[in-house]
């Protein structure tokens, strides 16, 4: 069974279409990646997948259950919203790191008051609290920032941000983590520690949907691209087809124009 | 009675006038900011209207009008302290309403969003993420708001409250002069207690930029 199972999603903002029926499905473990030329709808996609966005048609399953169907009459309650969007971790190009909390604690606010739904709470409040910080602590070691627990956002380079908000992400135990052109607001030199950070989360069979301009990482992280345009997959495949040996007349304008080292 | 005596009554009632409006002028100012950022548009137009009322003319004048406004209803005003305390919180709720807003609005929306993400309530979202952000933005111009009203409580004299200025003048008129000279002193006390208290708080929400 496809872990995620997005069908026919549409999306206008005002008379501009942006999404046009777009529509995949992924297993668990899988990476993919999709491209597409600046203002194809990619952004746009992912927002509608974890419910930043409403899109105005189309549904969403997870594990097969239906979480989102534009069709429904009664809005779904914030609740039912939450516990889906939870299925999904989301990093950012631009991070968005709490500025006032700590690299710890960026990590374990949100456990930490999710855990305040649970019903051993007021009964175990320091152990769960002390698992969660456990649990933040060897995430942050993952991502290489062991020495920068106590720091705060504005005192780090931007890749280490980043990593940062890949911990936070990860801290939720999504079924799918999304990233948005996670390495696009970085430094040329700075991407690498990213990418490597993705890579290490793809050899431990992290299911993740990438978007991405850097096509030579797209290539050796994934199993599947989609290139997207005009708001519709125009071409998917392995990246072996879809970027070597392109068969749609956009994909191929597309790699002409981008840089494919 | 003494000069310096009365002048201490007088600037006791200053005291009294300043916190009470603090007091109240900070939640109303909230309620007004949640009016003018409402969703809802007729609310959202009436707020903006009132604060532009209440922003566009003087103090003074609003003193007069909280004192004399609600005889034409009917109900004289039976408390001058209580017209004072009236138009002081109402103006400065408008003016602290308008800083709250903007400090609302100057955080980017990309913080509410990972929130979101992160399974937060639009609450948690609120108090664990926003508020303490928006806090730290507001207080320089808060801190010039605030010494302001310090200053402004004098002007309660012009509906007859005896506050420092209007003990201090009362000097004068008899011939004495130095009364309204040591009132600025107090004045000048006071503020200073105050902005050292408030670069205090900003230095304390400094440990992070942004
Ligand atoms: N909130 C919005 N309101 C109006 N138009 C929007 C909004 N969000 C996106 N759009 C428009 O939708 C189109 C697709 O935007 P989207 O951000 O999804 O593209 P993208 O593929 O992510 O592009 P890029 O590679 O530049 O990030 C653009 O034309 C954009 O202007
Ligand atoms: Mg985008």
């Amino acid at each position: 069974m496809s872990i995620l199972d997005v069908k026919n999603m549409h999306k206008s903002f005002g008379n501009t279409e942006v999404l046009n029926g777009v529509g995949f499905s992924m297993e668990q473990g899988e990476v993919i990646s999709i491209l597409g030329s600046s203002g194809s709808g990619k952004t746009t996609l992912l927002r509608c997948i974890n419910f930043l966005e409403r899109a105005d048609e189309g549904q969403i399953y997870v594990e097969g259950n239906l979480v989102f169907d534009a069709a429904e009459t009664k809005n779904r309650s914030a609740a039912q919203i939450r516990k889906a969007q939870l299925n999904f971790g989301m990093v950012f190009q631009q991070f968005n790191l709490f500025p006032q909390y700590s690299v710890l604690e960026n990590i374990t606010l949100a456990p930490k008051l999710l855990a305040k739904e649970r019903g051993d709470f007021k009964s175990n409040k320091k152990e769960i609290f002390s698992e969660i910080e456990k649990n933040a602590l060897e995430l942050i070691d993952r991502v290489g920032l062991a020495e920068k627990v106590n720091n705060y956002p504005c005192e780090l380079s931007g890749g280490q941000q980043q990593r940062v908000s890949i911990a936070r992400a990860l801290a939720l135990n999504p079924k799918i983590l999304l990233f948005d052109e996670p390495t696009s607001a970085l430094d040329p030199e700075l991407t690498g520690e990213i990418l490597k950070v993705i890579r290490a989360l793809a050899d431990q069979n992290m299911t993740m949907i990438i978007v991405t301009h850097e096509i030579g990482f797209a290539k050796n992280v994934s199993d599947r691209i989609i290139f997207m345009d005009r708001g519709v997959v125009a071409e998917e495949g392995s990246p072996e087809d879809v970027i070597d040996h392109p068969k749609n007349e956009r994909t191929k304008e597309f790699l002409s124009l981008v840089d494919r080292k | 009675m003494n000069a310096w005596q009365s002048l201490l009554n007088g600037f006791g009632v200053n005291c009294m006038l300043f916190a009470v409006t603090l007091v109240l002028a900070v939640p109303l100012g909230l309620i007004i900011t949640l009016g003018t950022m409402a969703k809802f548009k007729p609310l959202k137009w009436v707020m903006k209207t009132f604060v532009w009322i209440i922003r566009g003319t003087p103090l003074m004048l609003q003193l007069f009008v909280a004192l004399y406004a609600p005889g034409l209803f009917g109900h004289p005003m039976s408390s001058r302290m209580t017209a004072a305390l009236i138009a002081l919180v109402i103006n400065y709720a408008a003016y602290f309403s308008e800083i709250f807003r903007g400090g609302i609005e100057s955080i980017p929306v990309g913080q509410y969003e990972a929130g979101q993400v992160l399974g937060l309530t639009k609450v948690q979202v609120f108090f664990k993420i926003v508020l303490f952000q928006v806090i730290k933005r507001i207080t320089p111009a808060m801190g010039n708001e605030i010494i302001t009203l310090v200053k402004d409580t004098a002007l309660a004299r012009v509906i007859g409250i005896t506050e420092i200025l209007m003990s201090a003048s009362r000097f004068a008129a008899s011939g004495v002069i130095w009364p309204l000279f040591a009132s600025g002193l107090y004045f000048l006390a006071f503020t200073a207690l105050l902005s050292a208290l408030l670069s205090y708080a900003e230095k304390r929400l400094n440990y992070y930029q942004g």
